[in-house]
């Protein structure tokens, strides 16, 4: 995964291969350099701290997307046990931007859906670039109603540009199946917890996003449309990405404070593109801290709570 | 061969002349470019005579097309938008909605009320396009939550009629949330056995084709009307290709099993009330 960085971090990886070389070289030479490199330590952790916590809001989709940034799959693996996958929507195909299937997560056997990206060009290809088609979608109903028959919880991890937009995909009902979901999800009797650990992109994430908590990695992004899009059609011009990114708000900070989220989920210093694992184990903490909040709740109680939460998503006035 | 050019100007000439119309009285068909009388277009229901056209309607037009004379009554006038995001591109979202509020005399992208359709109580939400192309903010999202709650609550049948371009961009992410939020109203309004009739009217896309409009118990569509998830022109920059004729019309949704029917404007009312009474 190293090797990968985008420009604004080059601080940060200067100063790492400056500690890297310092190392070899008390290593070969015997000399020790052991206070110079306790003091660029500390300096590139204050480094990372400062530089993350300063981005622009184009910078944090930039960091969202990192090339390097755990997959689903990366999180699946890392945070739970016998992971067995399951394939197909079983009307049409199976579709390889969606994956999903049964864990061990702690103490409870977890359904898990997620969207996938590729990390190579093969893998890319291969998972559409984590834009899913409707059997992606299908899929995932299908097996959110295996849970809820079994009575296991559902996670759910966003990372996606969006719903596929090609011929096939409107075919057979790209629409019809991100809105099935949606009414779906707000019958299903067990608990649902939604993480964008990622690219929220539009409805192609929100079709697996109507849960009883939301939560947000703290580097992820969810939004309407893509900062891209949004430059494309309102200011007509495609280099507007940064302007667009900073007028739609689509930070974890932003969607807290607009009430669209339960919690942020903190990162390790740096992101989570630097350290996986620990990642991993954060978000692992803070799933098994819903889990028993939300396996002790009746599932009519669940449901309700579900409804109200989106009943009441929007910003008007009235007089 | 001078003489032969010479000869072939003046025709060219013809067919670029304009054609003096006074304004309103007589209108040009938006498809096979005929003139058509006004009046005669408003008593066809704004369809074309001459080849079937279906021009665009507003939500009032609308509502007076399916609901019996004078039973409309609006309802949840009082909500308007405001700008959770202080949102600006090139021009401010503020100054956007004054100007739309303006041109369209209502404060946000639907009409919502009850009335009867032959003499049986419904609940109507009909989408404007002409206000910021029918997107779907806060508003859009409040008001028809509400118009389904109220058609649970007097087990009123429910009826849209959609014609959006999708969410809008600028609520940001509270305009996609307006999707599970209707959404998940739909889903109460199922479980109350409440009928719910979806019309889709050209063009709708996006956000609301991604939600409410897919999720009628029956849904109508307009001849020719285009409905689609993405919009043609990105699935053109996507695929780079040429998109077939004909592909996201109503026509091509009903050959792939997505709508129920597709029914000429004139048919629509009657075909709504035969549904109803059959599922009484």
């Amino acid at each position: 995964m190293a090797g990968q960085y985008l420009d604004f971090e080059e601080p940060i990886i200067e100063l790492e291969k400056k500690i890297a070389e310092l190392k070899s070289l008390s290593k070969n030479n015997g000399v020790d350099f052991s206070g110079e490199i306790r003091r660029l330590h500390r300096k590139a952790n204050r480094l990372k701290d400062s530089l993350l916590s300063r981005l622009t809001r184009w910078q944090r989709t930039q960091l969202a997307r990192h090339p390097s940034r755990p997959y689903a799959m990366d999180y699946i693996s890392m945070m739970t046990e016998d992971f067995m996958e399951l394939h197909g929507d079983r009307h049409f195909g199976d579709c390889h931007s969606i994956v999903g299937g049964i864990a061990r997560l702690e103490e409870w056997s977890v359904f898990i859906i997620g969207h996938q990206k590729g990390r190579d060009l093969k893998e890319k290809m291969y998972r559409n670039f984590g834009m899913p088609q409707p059997e992606g979608y299908r899929k995932a109903l299908r097996l959110m109603k295996f849970a809820e028959k079994f009575g296991k919880p559902i996670i759910t991890l966003l990372d996606t540009p969006g719903a596929y937009p090609g011929i096939g995909a409107e075919e057979r009902g790209q629409a019809e199946a991100i809105a099935r979901n949606l009414i779906e999800m707000a019958n299903i009797s067990v608990p649902i917890i939604v993480v964008v650990i990622g690219e929220g992109g539009s409805g192609g994430a929100l079709a697996l996003g109507v849960g009883n908590r939301v939560l947000m990695l703290e580097h992820s992004v969810y939004s309407v449309i893509s900062p891209e899009g949004c430059a494309a059609i309102l200011w007509e011009d495609c280099k507007k990405v940064e302007e667009a990114a900073e007028a739609l708000c689509l930070t974890s900070d932003d969607l807290f404070k607009l009430g669209v989220i339960d919690e942020i989920i903190k990162e390790p210093l740096g992101g989570a593109h630097r350290n996986p694992a620990a990642t991993a184990g954060i978000l692992r903490r803070v799933l098994r801290r819903h889990l028993q909040e939300l396996t002790s709740i009746p599932p009519k109680d669940l449901v309700e709570q579900r409804r109200e939460k989106f009943r009441n998503m929007g910003a008007f006035k009235e007089r | 061969m001078a003489w032969f050019i010479r000869s072939k100007t003046p025709k060219e000439k013809l067919k670029v002349k304009k054609i003096n119309i006074p304004e309103g009285l007589w209108l040009k068909c938006d498809s096979c470019k005929e003139i058509i009388y006004k009046t005669e277009l408003d008593r066809n229901f704004r369809v074309c005579p001459k080849c079937s056209f279906h021009h665009r309607m507003n939500a009032y037009e609308r509502i007076i097309l399916l609901t019996d004379d004078e039973s409309f009554v609006e309802k949840d006038t009082g909500i308007y938008p405001e700008d959770p995001l202080r949102f600006r591109d090139v021009k401010r979202y503020k100054e956007r909605l004054k100007t739309y509020t303006k041109k369209t005399g209502i404060k946000d992208a639907v009409v919502c009320g009850e009335g009867t359709l032959n003499g049986r109580n419904v609940q109507i939400c009909a989408m404007e396009f002409g206000f910021m192309g029918g997107s779907m903010g806060s508003v859009v999202g409040e008001k028809i939550t509400r118009a389904i709650e109220r058609a649970v609550n007097k087990k009123n049948p429910f009826i849209t009629v959609s014609c959006s371009g999708g969410a809008r961009m600028q609520e940001g992410i509270l305009s996609l949330m307006q999707m599970a939020k209707t959404s998940v109203a739909l889903a109460q309004l199922s479980e109350a056995k409440v009928p719910y009739i979806s019309v889709l009217a050209d063009p709708v896309t996006g956000g609301v084709t991604a939600s409410f409009a897919m999720l009628g118990d029956v849904i109508i569509a307009e001849p020719g009307a285009l409905v689609g998830f993405a919009g043609p022109r990105v699935i053109e920059q996507t695929i780079k290709q040429k998109l077939p004729e004909g592909f996201q019309r109503a026509e091509f949704l009903l050959e792939h099993g997505m709508i129920d029917m597709v029914v000429h404007r004139k048919e629509l009312k009657n075909i709504i009330d035969k549904l109803l009474t059959l599922l009484r």
